[in-house]
């Protein structure tokens, strides 16, 4: 799936900069119309039409269902229709609910900072130093991993994590440790290691198109302005590339939230998520309305701190320019 | 200097990358029911422990099934959609499209249990093959949209008005000109929504009815210690294929561009 | 040979609150080369598009031999276009380029083969056939635009900016091929362009554009030599403008202008509807001369002092600021073997003839 990484980094990098009209519209393509004109409104609305229908059945009426339904109550198996608060209030007040989900955010912040800091000198490198006829073999490089099958991956993670696993006998074999290390598995750590592996495509793509944009002749004019490589590179390329580490982020940050997987394989107890717990309420305690609620709160708090980052970032942009 | 440090850092990481991918054949071909090392000796069995698993390819059939149902469905939603936003002013445009775009950035556990609250909750419908298809088009379109805008992005507006100028109509002008040119695009956006959809797990171990999808099984698999050599096995034909797969999709995204008669940019899809 | 072929009646094309065409009246005739000139953004490649029908007119008609086209859509009607990027289909060859059109005719495989060969031919690619479109050269791409279009024998060939795309001495080349082209078929060719030599060069006709309006009509030599205002002077060529004021107004006018005196102007060199009051001349640079010591000059000589002057290899283009005025003009003159080239500073004599000279209001 991550091959996609560069699709997708490229487009939430757009609707990132859907403020500057410019180049959201470059984004959409040119505009090489027979004619503009009221009959190719409905020629584009008819043409659009089968898409955004299957959208809106399949996914804003699930998402309204979803939200109504975290208002109702499960009684065994009948459904109580009526509307309460009380799920939320369950929510918040019972320890378990809220410990899962701020350690949701908290790994999911984890991940995202380790997989955008690992992956930022990946994208640099493939930009700046490999040739261009070189670009896309290693960017098929470095997709490649991630159509292996990703329950198969997370697993292969627990197996190299392991108590008896391929780095614990790799360390002690090379007499660098003299137990095996305990810390990396059934934890939050091995989350957030196995997540990073996971995750990577989706961090570099983003990062390597925004560094691809950047006119090269921007860094010999600061080179040529008297800075050196490090403030060069401070000054100019960093700031620049800061909207593909924005798309990054975010392309990182809101999936692991939704992540049950590896929590549950590498994760044990202390490892695991609000995700799996929405999936428990689901499937094995069949409390509908209670895993619509947690659902609810976690895609809330996943849009606020999305919304929150996105506009610190553009007051830090502005702020510069 | 900066360079070499660098390249260093560019192998450790792809080793870092690459690792599962390594182990995995490892143990497949290794005579030991324990996934761990050393590694004991050379054997092939667990392949043919494959071939006698009758569940299994009951499972690989339904995901085959689902994943090329889902990336023909994805694909002719994704042309529609594709077509449209980059030929065509609507109102509301924006909007629209970053709605349909909107499942790429949804986790995808919110996708799962919203559909599963409507169609078993609300409709009441029996969970199949079907409801597994229907999510997974939703999750795939938004990919198809992706490769299909840059396929139709890159033909010169003024190739489909040159065609109309010479006496076809707009219909005779899409199948003449447009189709041909964006076919590789057709054709890369139909192998990733396979992929994708083949691979899927989140949404299909909500989404399934009474037959497991390949991902399903094989999550039901990883329970059991006897049987993850031959999990080892499978993932080991999976990578051969997807690679496989992937080498093909990017041999059609290099013959769109030369036939577009467009430079290979260096990007990947 | 002035047979209307292509007329258009009050045409107007608004895209939103712009106005993109204002009301265009205009006749183009069979067997004419006639071009749509102006700066970008004039309308002249709109209208060229409401011809082709590529665009619907907001209002007004537009007929081809008589016939409305407000219902014909771009593939029913019996123009072709050459399209400013070529639109060569990159998915077919060269032949199947050129015979793209003849899909749905009547004519044998034969006889397809030989209208494609005949027209490649025409535009000399004998032989091209089989090649590749994306491997030809620019050149080659505008040629094969060409074959493909005329293969069709439309009524009329639009060519939108059909050269802007090449180099200098490519273009230079092209512009005399298209405009013996023309001769050849004898076919109506409508260019857009925005550089007015290639317009002067070519055409029969032109029809230079600002502001979705066309500002003056007329052939090559009139739009030079009698510009209709001073927008159109100042697109086309380089003209001087002198303040000047307009004395008596009759057959004939009477105007001061600054640094010539009083001038005596006959009927084409004025609008009709010349008022007495202040008004601009125009004056092109290569109707002065610099004289030399030994030339006696004409009746109207002014003295005057070269303020500039910039060295083209064939031309020197001198700045010069006549006696008694405030203004600087240019004048270019050619660098003949026994003429100097005066420097900065020199005083001299400049000599000019009233029937150069233009009047336009204020």
């Amino acid at each position: 799936m991550c091959i996609l990484g560069f699709q997708k980094g490229t487009r939430l990098h757009l609707s990132l900069a859907r403020n500057s009209r410019k180049i959201w519209v470059s984004g959409l393509g040119k505009r090489s119309v027979f004619k503009i004109n009221n009959r190719d409104q409905l020629r584009g609305m008819a043409l659009v039409s089968p898409t955004l229908i299957y959208a809106i059945l399949l996914l804003a009426v699930p998402l309204a269902v979803i939200f109504l339904f975290s208002f109702w109550t499960q009684d065994y198996l009948t459904l109580d229709r009526s509307f309460t608060l009380k799920n939320y209030r369950e929510a918040f007040s019972d320890p378990l609910y809220r410990t899962l989900l701020f350690r949701s955010l908290w790994v999911a912040g984890g991940v995202t900072v380790v997989t955008v800091v690992l992956a930022f000198p990946i994208a640099y490198f493939v930009s700046f130093h490999v040739t261009p006829k070189r670009k896309s073999l290693w960017l098929f490089l470095i997709t490649i991993p991630f159509w292996t099958s990703y329950l198969i991956r997370v697993f292969l993670w627990k197996v190299i994590l392991g108590y008896n696993g391929v780095l614990n006998s790799g360390l002690i074999g090379l007499g660098l440790v003299d137990e095996p290390l305990t810390f990396i598995l059934y934890n939050a750590n091995a989350v957030v290691i196995t997540l990073a592996h996971a995750f990577a495509p989706f961090a570099i793509l983003p990062i390597f198109v925004s560094l691809e944009k950047i006119d090269r002749s921007l860094i010999e004019a600061a080179q040529d302005l008297g800075e050196s490589k490090y403030q060069t590179f401070r000054r100019v390329t960093l700031p620049l590339a800061v909207p593909g580490i924005v798309a990054s982020c975010l392309i990182v940050f809101i999936p692991t939230i939704g992540d049950y997987v590896t929590p549950r394989l590498v994760g044990g107890p202390n490892g695991l998520m609000i995700a799996n717990m929405i999936q428990v309420q689901f499937l094995k305690l069949n409390n509908a309305p209670l895993g619509a609620t947690l659902a609810v709160l976690a895609m809330v708090s996943v849009t606020v701190i999305a919304l929150v980052f996105i506009f610190l970032n553009r007051k830090y942009l502005r702020s510069r320019s | 200097m900066k360079s070499r440090g660098l390249m260093i850092y560019a192998v450790v990481y792809l080793l870092f990358l690459y690792a599962p991918v390594l182990l995995l054949p490892m143990f497949a071909f290794n005579d030991s029911t324990i996934i761990a090392f050393p590694l004991t000796g050379f054997t092939t069995d667990w392949f043919s422990e494959l071939r006698n698993t009758p569940a299994l390819h009951t499972a690989v059939k339904n995901s085959v099934f689902i994943a090329v149902i889902s990336a023909v469905l994805a694909t002719l939603l994704g042309i529609c959609a594709a077509r449209a936003a980059t030929k065509f002013d609507f109102p509301a445009k924006r909007g629209v499209m970053g709605f349909i775009m909107l499942p790429l950035v949804l986790p995808e556990i919110i996708v799962a249990v919203s559909l599963l609250v409507v169609m078993v909750q609300v409709l009441n419908l029996p969970l199949t093959n079907w409801s597994v298809i229907a999510a997974h088009v939703l999750i795939c379109t938004p990919f198809s949209i992706a490769i299909l805008n840059g396929a139709f992005q890159n033909i010169d507006g003024a190739l489909e008005e040159a065609a109309m100028d010479l006496g076809e109509t707009r219909w005779s002008t899409f199948r003449l000109v447009t189709f041909p040119l964006v076919m590789p695009g057709i054709i890369s956006s139909l192998l990733i929504s396979f992929t994708i959809s083949l691979d899927e797990f989140i949404i299909a171990f909500f989404m399934t009815g009474a037959n497991p999808t390949m991902p399903v099984y094989i999550w039901g698999l990883l329970r059991f210690p006897s049987k993850l050599p031959a999990v080892m096995a499978l993932g080991t034909i999976l990578v051969v294929l997807s690679i496989a797969l992937l080498i093909l999709a990017e041999f059609f995204r290099r013959r769109g561009l030369r036939r577009a008669g467009l430079k290979d940019t260096g990007g990947f899809l | 040979m002035t047979k209307p072929l292509i007329q258009l009646k009050n045409v107007t094309k608004n895209y939103g609150d712009v106005q993109a065409l204002r009301g265009i009246d205009l006749t183009i005739n069979e067997g004419e080369f006639f071009s749509l000139l102006g700066p970008s953004g004039c309308g002249k490649t709109t209208l060229l598009r409401t011809i082709a029908g590529f665009e619907d007119v907001s209002g007004g008609t537009v007929m081809i031999s008589d016939k409305d086209m407000a219902n014909v859509p771009a593939n029913k009607r019996p123009t072709n276009m050459v399209f400013q990027s070529y639109a060569i289909f990159p998915h077919l060859s060269v032949a199947e380029n050129v015979g793209f059109g003849l899909r749905k005719s009547q004519m044998s495989k034969v006889e397809k083969n030989a209208a494609v060969d005949q027209a490649l031919s025409m535009v000399g690619l004998d032989g091209y056939g089989s090649r590749a479109a994306h491997a030809l050269s620019g050149g080659q791409r505008q040629r094969v635009a060409l074959a493909r279009a005329l293969i069709l024998k439309p009524k009329v060939l639009l060519l939108d900016e059909p050269l802007s795309a090449l180099d200098k001495k490519l273009r230079e080349q092209m512009q005399a091929e298209l405009r013996n082209l023309q001769r050849q078929v004898g076919i109506t060719f409508i260019l857009v362009t925005h550089d007015q030599e290639e317009a002067l060069i070519m055409s029969d006709r032109i029809a230079v554009m600002f502001d979705g309006e066309i500002a003056q009509l007329a052939d090559p030599q009139t739009l030079y030599r009698r510009p209709n205002s001073r927008q159109v002077a100042d697109f086309i060529g380089v003209m001087n403008f002198l303040p000047a004021t307009v004395t008596s107004v009759g057959d004939t006018v009477t105007a001061h202008v600054d640094g010539l005196g009083a001038v005596s102007l006959s009927g084409d060199q004025f609008a009709k509807d010349v008022q007495t009051g202040t008004a601009h001349v125009g004056i092109r640079p290569e109707t002065m001369s610099i004289l030399q010591e030994s030339d006696t000059g004409g009746a109207n000589v002014t003295a005057a002092v070269v303020e500039d002057r910039a060295y083209y290899g064939d031309m020197t283009y001198y700045d010069v600021r006549l006696d008694g005025g405030d203004h600087i003009i240019t004048i270019s003159m050619k660098n003949l073997v026994d003429r100097a080239v005066l420097e900065r500073g020199e005083k001299t004599r400049v000599a000019w003839n009233a029937r150069a000279l233009v009047l336009f209001n204020d």
